[in-house]
Order: C-alpha cells, then sequence, then structure tokens
C-alpha cells in the first residue's frame, strides 16, 4: 500500500497528528492511537445554545471526554466598561445575558451602591423585584422552549414564545426596547411605571400559571420526555457545591441554595415564596425546578404588587449621585449644576473592591467592581453562572450517550453571551 | 443536624497561620483577608474545611491590575470571593503579586470550581497559577498577542469614520458595497 | 409575477422571463442557515416563533448544514474568534447566497469598539442587507428580508453565472 509517511507535508494527516499533540494530557491515551474517536461539535452546531464548541471523545457513542471551548462570544465588557463613566455602563451590561438583561442590570447597580454607599428606596426595591421576576420568568420560558426543541418537542417552543412576547411588550412600556431595557439605575431604576403597567402585568400574572400547566401538559409525564431526561447528566450535591455550580442547577442536586432567600438583597426578605428543590440532580429535576420557580415568581410579583405604594420615590433622592428631575432644572441652580456635573463627568468612587452576588435565572451572578477614586472602574468582573455551568459539563456528560449531552448543555442553561462576556 | 458554632474567620485564620496573613480590610461589609501569596493554598485549605468557617463554595476569582502607579504591594491583586453555604456569609482572600512574571499557586486541588476562573485570568491579566492542570487561554484565541485585561493593553478601538479618514477605514471592509 | 393571461380559461397558461420566476421560486422559499451569535439571535427567535410567523415569507426551515441554506443572517456580535468559522460557513454555502447584518454589532461593530468585535460583518464577508437595531425588533428584521427579497428581484441569473466560472478556473 502507498501509505505515506508523516514526514510528508503533502499528508493532511500530518497536520492533525500535530493537533493530536497539544491534546495530549486532556484526552486519554487511547485517543492518540485512534482507539477512539474526536469529534468536534460546534461552534456552529444547532443545539449548543449559542457559539460553544465541544471537542468530545467517543467510545462509540459514549462520551469519555468533554472539552469545551469557549470565548467565541467574548465581547470585552469588562473592559469596555473601564473606559466609561459609572452610569453609562449601565447598557453594557444587559448584552452580556441577554435573555436575562434586567440582573445584569441589578447585579451591576448594586455593586456601584454598595461601593458609593447609596440607600435605594424601598419602593424602588419592590420595583426592581418585580422587573427582576419578569425577567426570570421571560429567562425560564426561551429555556423551556430552546431545550424542549433540543429534544424535539416543537410545539412547547411556540407556546414559550406566545407568553414572552406579553412579557416583551412590558418591558417594551417600562424602558422603551424590549429586550435590553437598561432600566436599572445606580440607586433605582429609571422612571416610575407607567399607569397602563401595573394593570397589564397582573392581567398576565391572572393567566400565566395555567399556560405554565399548558406546558406541563405536554411534558411533566410525557413518556418520551421522561425517558430521555429522567437519569440524565446527574451531578452529586457536593460535586455540584465543589464546582461552582449554582441555581436551578444547584437546586435540581437538593441543595436549597437560593440567594433571594439565604441572603436576601433588594428586599427579597419581605416576600413569602418557595425554593424549589430536586432530588436527583439529573436533568429532569432541573427541568422541574425551573417550572415551580415560574410558580413561584408569579407568587413573588402579586405580593410586590400589593405591596407597592402607589406613591413614592423610584429613584434615590442623593443629588451627588442621582441627576435630578427634570422638573427642577427650570427653578434650582443647584439642579443645574448636579446634572451637568453628572452627565459630563460623573461621580467618583473610591479606590476600594466589592463584591455583590444576586439569584439570576441561571444561578449566581457576581460582580466584583473596584474604583480608582475616580469617575471610572478600575476593573469590572462578571462572575457568571453560565461560565461555571459549562466549566463542570465534563463532569455531568462523563459516561452518557453523545445523544444525551445535548439535553445535557440544554438543561444547564447556559447562555454563551453570558460565559465569554 | 447539630451545627458548630460560627467563627471569626479573621481570628481563626490569624490564631492558626499568624506569618500567612498580611492585613485584613474592611470595606462595605466585605471583609479580605490579604494574605502571602506563598500561604495561599494552606488559607483555602484552613478556610474550606474548619468546622465553624467550612468555605466551600468558590464564588468567583477576579484579578485587577492596579497599573501603572499603585500604591499597593503588588501590581496585580486576585481576589478570591469565598462563599459558606452553611453560615451563608462571604469573605474574600486577596493576594497582591509583583510585576515580574506575577504567579501563585492554583486552588483547584481545594474547589475544582477555579479551574476556568483562574484559566480566564491567566488569559486575560497573564497571571500564572502554578499547579493548575490546564492553563492554555480559555476566552482568547490561541494566537493571541498579549493579555487584554492588563491596564496597559489599549481597548483597541476603531475611530470614527470621516470623509478625511474614510479610504483608510474603508480598507479594513473589502466586501463593504453601497 | 408574469401575466397570467385571463382569456386562456382553465390551461393556466403563465407567461414570464426565465429571472423573474427564477427570483421568485428564491425569494417564495428561501432557507435560512440555523446559525445564532448573540443577543439577535434570540429576536431572530422571537421573528420565528408565534407571534410574527416567520413562514407567513416561506422562511420556516433553517438548515442546519450550510450546504443547504441560502441566506446567512449573522445574528449578533462577531468576535475575532468567531470572524474565521463565519468565514468558513459562508463559503461552505452554495451560491447563488445572501448575508444579512442583523443589528448594530454585525453591521458596525455597534457599542463594541474593541479589541475583541470584528467592526462589523463586512469586514470578512459581503452583506446584502444591513439591519439596524440593538438588537432589531421582528418587524425591522422583517423588513430587512422583505429588501432583500426586492434586491434578488432585480437580480439575473447572468449576475450569479460569473462566479461560477471564475470558481472552475
Amino acid at each position: 500500500m502507498a501509505l505515506q509517511t508523516a514526514a510528508n507535508t503533502n499528508d493532511p494527516m500530518a497536520e492533525w497528528a500535530g493537533s493530536l499533540e497539544q491534546l495530549k494530557g486532556l484526552v486519554t491515551e487511547r485517543a492518540l492511537t485512534g482507539e477512539t474517536m474526536l469529534l468536534n461539535m460546534g461552534p456552529h452546531h444547532p443545539s449548543t445554545h449559542g457559539v460553544l464548541r465541544l471537542l468530545l471523545e467517543l467510545d462509540g457513542e459514549e462520551v469519555i471526554t468533554c472539552l469545551p471551548d469557549i470565548g467565541f462570544l467574548h465581547t470585552g465588557i469588562e473592559k469596555n466598561i473601564e473606559s466609561k463613566s459609572y452610569e453609562k455602563a449601565v447598557p453594557l451590561t444587559d448584552r452580556m445575558d441577554y435573555l436575562a438583561p434586567m440582573s445584569n442590570n441589578t447585579a451591576y447597580c448594586l455593586a456601584v451602591e454598595k461601593l458609593v454607599g447609596l440607600q435605594v428606596p424601598e419602593r424602588a426595591q419592590i420595583m426592581r423585584v418585580i422587573c427582576l421576576e419578569m425577567t426570570r420568568l421571560n429567562s425560564h420560558l426561551v429555556w423551556l422552549g430552546t431545550h424542549a426543541i433540543d429534544l424535539g418537542a416543537m410545539s412547547v417552543f411556540l407556546y414559550c414564545f406566545r407568553e414572552r412576547e406579553e412579557l416583551l411588550k412590558m418591558f417594551e412600556m417600562l424602558s422603551g426596547q424590549r429586550m435590553m431595557g437598561s432600566y436599572m439605575r445606580p440607586g433605582g431604576v429609571w422612571r416610575d411605571f407607567p399607569p397602563e403597567f401595573l394593570p397589564m402585568l397582573e392581567n398576565f400574572l391572572g393567566y400565566f400559571p395555567s399556560r405554565v400547566d399548558d406546558y406541563e401538559a405536554l411534558l411533566t409525564k410525557n413518556p418520551i420526555w421522561m425517558d430521555r431526561t429522567q437519569g440524565v447528566g446527574v451531578i452529586e450535591p457536593e460535586k455540584a457545591m465543589a464546582w461552582g455550580v449554582s441555581g436551578p442547577s444547584l437546586r435540581g442536586s437538593g441543595v436549597a441554595w437560593d440567594l433571594r432567600k439565604s441572603m436576601p438583597y433588594s428586599g427579597y426578605d419581605m416576600f413569602d415564596f418557595n425554593v424549589p428543590v430536586g432530588e436527583h440532580g439529573d436533568v429532569y429535576d432541573r427541568f422541574m425546578v425551573r417550572i415551580r420557580e415560574m410558580r413561584e415568581s408569579v407568587k413573588i410579583m402579586q405580593q410586590a404588587i400589593k405591596r407597592l405604594p402607589a406613591k413614592g420615590p423610584f429613584r434615590s433622592d442623593n443629588r451627588k449621585f442621582v441627576p435630578p428631575p427634570r422638573a427642577e432644572l427650570g427653578q434650582s441652580m443647584e439642579a443645574v449644576i448636579h446634572h451637568f456635573k453628572l452627565w459630563t463627568e460623573g461621580f467618583a468612587a473610591p479606590d476600594e473592591e466589592v463584591f455583590v452576588a444576586i439569584e439570576s435565572p441561571r444561578g449566581e451572578l457576581g460582580c466584583y467592581l473596584h474604583g480608582t477614586g475616580g469617575n471610572k472602574p478600575r476593573r469590572v468582573h462578571f462572575k457568571t453562572p453560565s461560565f461555571m455551568h459549562i466549566s463542570s459539563l465534563p463532569v455531568m456528560t462523563h459516561g452518557h450517550l453523545i445523544a444525551d449531552l445535548v439535553a445535557i448543555v440544554g438543561s444547564v442553561d447556559v447562555v454563551l453571551g453570558d460565559c465569554d462576556r | 443536624m447539630i451545627i458548630p458554632q460560627a467563627l471569626d474567620p479573621v481570628t481563626a485564620l490569624k490564631q492558626a497561620m499568624p506569618d500567612a496573613v498580611e492585613d485584613v480590610r474592611e470595606y462595605g461589609g466585605d471583609i479580605t483577608i490579604v494574605v502571602k501569596p506563598d500561604h495561599l493554598q494552606a488559607v483555602s485549605q484552613y478556610l474550606r474545611d474548619t468546622s465553624g468557617l467550612v468555605y466551600n463554595f468558590l464564588s468567583d476569582v477576579s484579578a485587577v491590575d492596579y497599573y501603572p502607579d499603585y500604591n499597593r504591594p503588588g501590581r496585580f491583586g486576585v481576589s478570591y470571593h469565598i462563599l459558606s453555604l452553611l453560615y451563608k456569609r462571604r469573605l474574600r482572600v486577596k493576594v497582591y503579586l509583583p510585576e515580574e512574571a506575577p504567579s501563585v499557586a492554583t486552588v483547584t486541588t481545594i474547589w475544582p470550581g477555579a479551574n476556568w476562573l483562574e484559566r480566564e485570568i491567566a488569559d486575560m491579566m497573564g497571571i500564572d497559577f502554578v499547579g493548575h492542570p490546564d492553563l492554555r487561554r480559555l476566552l482568547m484565541p490561541d494566537d493571541w498577542q498579549g493579555h487584554p485585561h492588563r491596564r496597559d493593553y489599549p481597548l483597541g478601538y476603531e475611530t470614527v469614520m470621516f470623509s478625511f479618514n474614510a479610504d483608510e477605514i474603508m480598507k479594513h471592509k473589502p466586501h463593504a458595497t453601497d | 409575477m408574469g401575466i397570467i393571461s385571463s382569456k386562456l380559461g382553465n390551461l393556466g397558461v403563465v407567461t414570464t422571463t426565465l429571472d423573474q420566476a427564477i427570483n421568485w421560486g428564491r425569494t417564495g422559499a428561501m432557507w435560512p442557515l440555523l446559525f445564532g451569535l448573540a443577543c439577535c439571535a434570540i429576536e431572530y427567535m422571537s421573528t420565528q416563533a408565534s407571534n410574527y410567523d416567520l413562514s407567513r415569507f416561506g422562511m420556516e426551515l433553517n438548515r442546519a448544514s450550510p450546504r443547504q441554506a441560502d441566506l446567512l443572517i449573522v445574528s449578533g456580535r462577531l468576535t475575532r474568534k468567531m470572524a474565521p468559522v463565519v468565514r468558513q460557513l459562508y463559503d461552505q454555502m452554495a451560491a447563488p447566497k445572501w448575508v444579512i447584518a442583523m443589528g448594530d454589532c454585525a453591521s458596525c461593530g455597534g457599542v463594541y469598539n474593541n479589541y475583541a468585535i470584528v467592526q462589523g460583518a463586512d469586514e470578512i464577508i459581503p452583506v446584502d442587507v444591513y439591519v439596524a437595531g440593538c438588537p432589531p425588533r421582528p418587524e425591522q428584521l422583517l423588513h430587512g428580508i422583505l429588501t432583500l427579497h426586492e434586491k434578488i428581484k432585480g437580480e439575473s441569473i447572468r449576475d450569479w453565472a460569473a462566479p461560477v466560472e471564475t470558481i472552475r478556473v
């Protein structure tokens, strides 16, 4: 046989052998001899939920090693924020986790507030809670739709997006933008709820639980769904904690850890809600946790609407950090000065560091903020749940079939914008 | 389940490892313990395994660059934000690293989740984590030059297009048409 | 499309030019590549979902393989790490093929004027229609798609013949 030697540069295998060298230590020895197969999945792959690349080592259909490769959506948001004043950075944070923009806004604003010691009025906190829970519904609906599509249930997607459209209409009512609202500001929210917003939300909350029943009727007891999700992608609670898994994925493993309950922020301690917990830590439990979380979110929002005072400040009145309303500008010279200072220079924050974490729909979203003493941060770093979840994929996928890999990637609810930032 | 009495992390650590602690600071309710880089692994092990502390969850590892005129012990600071799920409290362990060849021992042996967080810092800040299992670039392409999140790395933006520099910018866009 | 001669009654004969017939086929059943980058991909999904129903324009069928796709919608920010992949996807698509740059990031870099982002998809691939917005509303994307349809209707099969010959050489 006229086999070419590896030294021959025309040999396409020569290049391949070179790249195998780089994988030494990452895949098993069997892959280097060609006994197992190396398969590249992504970054353009329909079920990787964005631009995730997985390098898989397969023994037949069984996944032995999974090496995720990320960075295909690395946007440099953290670096960009370093060149902006504190308030101007809010719109950039939206675009990290584009399914939960309000959560990102809030994490960032809470960090800024902690850094400069700014108090948020109670009414604004309740308004934030309403927005955060709407965001949770929004994110879980997209997750449910896409996860169901991945596993072959097409119609759930259409139903989920029908309800999501209603939420987007409300976001648009609040902020003028469907997805990237940038509604949160350091010290509160951008503006008061428009008068037609709360009736629309109440109406939505009235029928939404029955819509969740519809999704459950399609999936929860569906034998195909149960076969494909139960016992798949199990992660034990100890391992989940060690790998930094958080949010619904951690709760699916049976750890009742929800930052809204355990370490409340933004007035979540005022509300009465349950933290749904799974038992087995498989794909099905993570699905059930999210479904029940949607119902809990509805409860929180209904309580929040009741508690929301009809009148009151929606933003702090500390004029060193919060620009005065337009009406004040005509009457007060001081207001004009504050307005000018805040919009040209911004406010200064001390040369200190803070870390704030909130419960985003995906898990623990942390914001590390380090001031310079001037009007721009020295460093912002977002610890994002998707990042941790993708890093734990090798643990979850080990020994599973390649068809189940799709279910596992979907079940931890990764958003690559959130992961790569 | 009987939960042991919670210990104050600062006094406990100062008692157990007096050499390791360099400084303790508090700001906005966050406690920061600055430790010597050589002791980081031992301190992490102690904080995780001591009953009464049990910092069993690594929330975040963040690096900050104090370039250019730093009034800190070193140019780089690496902050480990750890969380105790049992006592519901956070702690920041911080090390300062020098400008020349910054390196610190990895904590992946203690919290496996540190794997990618440290890899990201190695990629974006150029800090070496000794003993890390797989320190390839994470976010940037393999052949990228430099470490983008350092303060001396330019943001690298494209200038705004006016008529005088339109030709220069359009050189980058060979496929752009009217 | 063509002139239907009502005088011919039930015979159903349609007279048209070849260009018009082909362009009618191309616009009526355009298969986009199932490909999403970032936030705009979610709005693209909204466009396909129940409320906006992209199948009204014959586009409900997303092809996961670039070999079977006609339209590449660059939906979202295009990073320097992703750029070679997108270029390869574009090269794999069979002519005739079209590109929509959806959103500000894909059109010009958007708010991310920095080291990681390609300042517009037109730095690596030819773009036919730019859709502004961050992210564009589904209506805006639909408008972009219809604009592309208009553009295609003005094309002739001779325009596509030229690149095929250069490939043969």
